[in-house]
């Protein structure tokens, strides 16, 4: 057995069915020992996509995504991928080749520092030194990626080493990491303080993030907002903690969300943070969200929890273990008067758009593509106007809804699709992107071609790079600049070279049939949409 | 507001860079910077000295917990620490000034390590307000060149250790 023979084996010990990725000199040995594994190899059409498809993966199901590539450019190709599932927390081990063990540091051919480069954007990085290393670090990397706040992790193999013969084979039974103990149980006086100020509180409110989804926790989340009668909202990454039309969500909030959202935030006398880590963009003044009001702030990470803002009550813990705990505490507390407020509030602050006749309303849209929906499909919405249509529109029912919110990367709903549709095959993905987006990953139609994986592919098309062109019409004036998409091919043709079905919806009246005509296709389809180039979000 | 953090790291190749790439990536100051190993082979001892304010500070303690290869963090402030730093420093005499250079060093137990017909290498390891106290002194003679190892301290002996 050589290094490369135990990489392989060490995967099948974690129950990896797929690795995402493309080859290389470099990593040649590894994709030669796959050969004889019953994991599947799938080819990308270029790296970064890799990662998203193994974050697609990640995202609907308990696993760790995986993606393997060469050294040198195969390796900083997946940065961007890395860097993305870095800002979202979602669960992966990257493999990349390197050089020759001696020759590290020389400059050789396809060389790349990538402990070195992508330092910034894993939870730990890995250069095996030892074959003999290879079944603890593999151990290693799987367990810090899923625990903890999870994230990426990445194991860099030199070619030598994959060559190596190691003298025996032995999967470590448990992890031994000194510097590494998350917290899962949540502090017992917190958790009191936290039941104490909700029986006290008159108007609480839970801002979700996509913490309780990482934590599995939307079920208890569920039961708890019930059982109390506490409203919830979510943050961009928090989309699907509850069912968008349950009787104590009032949506997203943050610079794109919903007036009622945010209007809730502002009026709250309790703020429970659960999994946020109270960014930007969905607290855009974190100092107003201690104003008048108690915050209370639950996340695993401790480091998150007075970043932006400091809490009242911290509180540091997996959600799904503290809010477990919270559903046995003692809570009195009548709401019915701030949820009867709320109601009115999202009643009445309803977004006003004034769509464009000419074209097809997103709005509209994405509303009866949701009803039309199964209640477990996956809608992964990509970056920029499209994304937010997508988050303000989309009626998640007992599906997934998957974005790249905290790196904002375009390009990562089809291979992210891709990587979802491969490990839930039974159920409906569709891909929601814009011209733009679509074209920075559309050569992964290849590989869904290739391996039959039949995602839907949606492109709604304004011949714009929608948000940046919005952005200069506010900022700028109009003075737009690198906006236009002039040049961007003929969808219909480029449906029919990946032997797509294509389908078009350029009016209104046409949505529904269209879109009803897309999803019983079988296969894999690809539809556009003609949109207003000057609709703003 | 100063503070020193002693944080005990594992003694990997990379490790420096990871922590140095930290503070730099976040934007915090790195006032000095000392590492070495300790009496464990494993295991080493890096004296880092920041300054921000009390919630940076916070954060600085935060973020390095969360690296992997960081064993423990501690941090105090330099009055309760027992704090030193070594000092090399290089300068130009001649005839007139030799007594008094050699005066200034008597009082603030400074050694001259080295010399020459021109030039005298004085050594000094003390907290760092006599090293200060030392550079200031020795500023109106000619300073050719200095070499400091940055800040070490442990937190003072506790009876309740």
């Amino acid at each position: 057995m050589n290094g490369a023979d135990a990489m392989v084996k060490c995967l099948e010990m974690e129950g990896v069915k797929a690795v995402f990725g493309y080859p290389g000199v470099a990593i040649c040995p590894f994709y030669n020992s796959i050969l004889d594994s019953e994991i599947e190899s799938v080819l990308v059409r270029t790296e970064q996509n890799a990662a998203h498809a193994a974050s697609g993966l990640a995202r609907v199901s308990d696993q760790v995504g995986v993606c393997a590539v060469t050294s040198g450019p195969g390796a900083t190709n997946l940065i961007t991928g890395i860097a993305t599932a870095f800002a979202d927390s979602i669960p992966m081990v990257c493999i990349t080749g390197q050089v020759n063990s001696e020759l590290i540091g020389s400059d050789v051919f396809q060389e790349a520092d990538i402990t070195g480069a992508v330092e910034s954007f894993v939870k730990y990085s890995y250069l095996v030194k030892d074959v003999e290393d290879i079944p603890r670090i593999f151990k290693e990397a799987f367990h810090i990626a899923n625990t903890g706040r999870k994230g990426p992790v990445l194991i860099d193999v030199p070619i030598d080493v994959q060559l190596a013969a190691i003298s025996k084979f032995k999967y470590p039974q448990e992890v031994k990491l000194r510097t590494y103990k998350p917290t899962v149980k949540g502090n017992m006086v917190q958790i009191k303080k936290v039941a104490k100020e909700l029986s006290k509180a008159k108007r609480p409110l839970i801002c979700a993030g996509g913490g309780v989804l990482l934590s599995d926790a939307k079920e208890v989340l569920y039961q708890f907002a019930h059982k109390y009668q506490v409203p919830v909202v979510s943050t961009m990454m928090g989309i699907g903690v509850m069912p968008t039309e349950d009787d104590m969500y009032f949506g997203m909030v943050g610079n794109n969300g919903h007036p009622y959202a945010n209007r809730a935030m502002n009026e709250c006398d309790l703020l429970l943070m659960v999994g946020a880590r109270v960014a930007d963009r969905a607290v855009n003044q974190p100092d107003l969200i201690i104003n008048n009001k108690v915050l209370v702030h639950i996340d695993v990470d401790p480091a998150e929890i007075g970043k932006n803002v400091g809490p009242h009550i911290p509180l540091v813990g997996d959600c799904k273990s503290i809010f477990e705990d919270l559903m046995e505490q003692e809570i009195t507390g009548d709401f019915t008067d701030w949820t009867e407020q709320l109601n009115y509030y999202e009643a009445t602050m309803q977004r006003k758009r004034n769509p464009s006749p000419e074209y097809v309303d997103p709005a509209a849209f994405i509303r009866t593509i949701s009803e039309l929906l199964p209640e477990d499909a996956v809608y992964v919405a990509d970056v920029g106007q499209n994304q937010i249509w997508s988050c303000n529109y989309h009626i998640v029912k007992k599906g997934h809804f998957l974005t790249s919110g905290g790196m904002g990367t375009m390009g990562y709903s089809i291979p992210a699709a891709m990587g979802a549709k491969y490990q839930c095959p039974e159920k409906e993905v569709v891909a929601v992107c814009g011209d733009g987006s679509f074209q920075m990953s559309m050569m992964e139609l290849a590989t869904m071609r290739q391996h039959g994986i039949r995602s839907k592919v949606i492109v709604l098309r304004n011949n714009y790079l929608g948000m940046v062109r919005q952005y200069q019409h506010f900022t700028y004036e109009d003075h737009y600049s690198v906006v236009d998409l002039t040049g961007s091919p003929d969808l219909s043709k480029i449906a029919a070279a990946y032997d797509m079905p294509y389908y078009l919806v350029e009016k209104n009246d046409r949505i529904e049939e269209k879109l009803k005509a897309f999803l019983q296709d079988e296969r894999a389809s690809l539809m556009e949409v003609v949109i207003d180039p000057m609709d703003l979000v | 507001m100063k503070k020193i953090y002693s944080v005990l790291v594992e003694n990997r190749s990379g490790v420096l860079c990871k922590v140095a790439g930290l503070f730099s990536r976040r934007s915090f100051n790195i006032d000095s910077l000392a590492v070495g190993e300790t009496d464990d082979k494993e295991v080493s001892c890096m004296t880092i000295v920041s300054s921000g304010n009390q919630r940076t500070l916070e954060q600085i303690e935060k973020q390095l917990n969360k690296k992997l290869d960081i064993i423990k963090v501690r941090t105090f402030h330099e009055e309760q620490s027992i704090s030193r730093e070594l000092m090399l420093i290089k300068v130009k005499y001649n005839r007139t000034n030799r007594k008094d250079i050699m005066e200034v060093c008597s009082i603030l137990k400074a050694e001259i390590v080295d010399m020459s017909k021109s030039f005298m290498m004085i050594q000094i390891c003390a907290e760092p307000e006599r090293i200060q106290l030392l550079i200031q002194m020795l500023k109106s003679i000619s300073i050719v060149e200095v070499a400091r190892t940055g800040t070490l301290a442990l937190p003072k002996c506790a009876e309740n250790e």
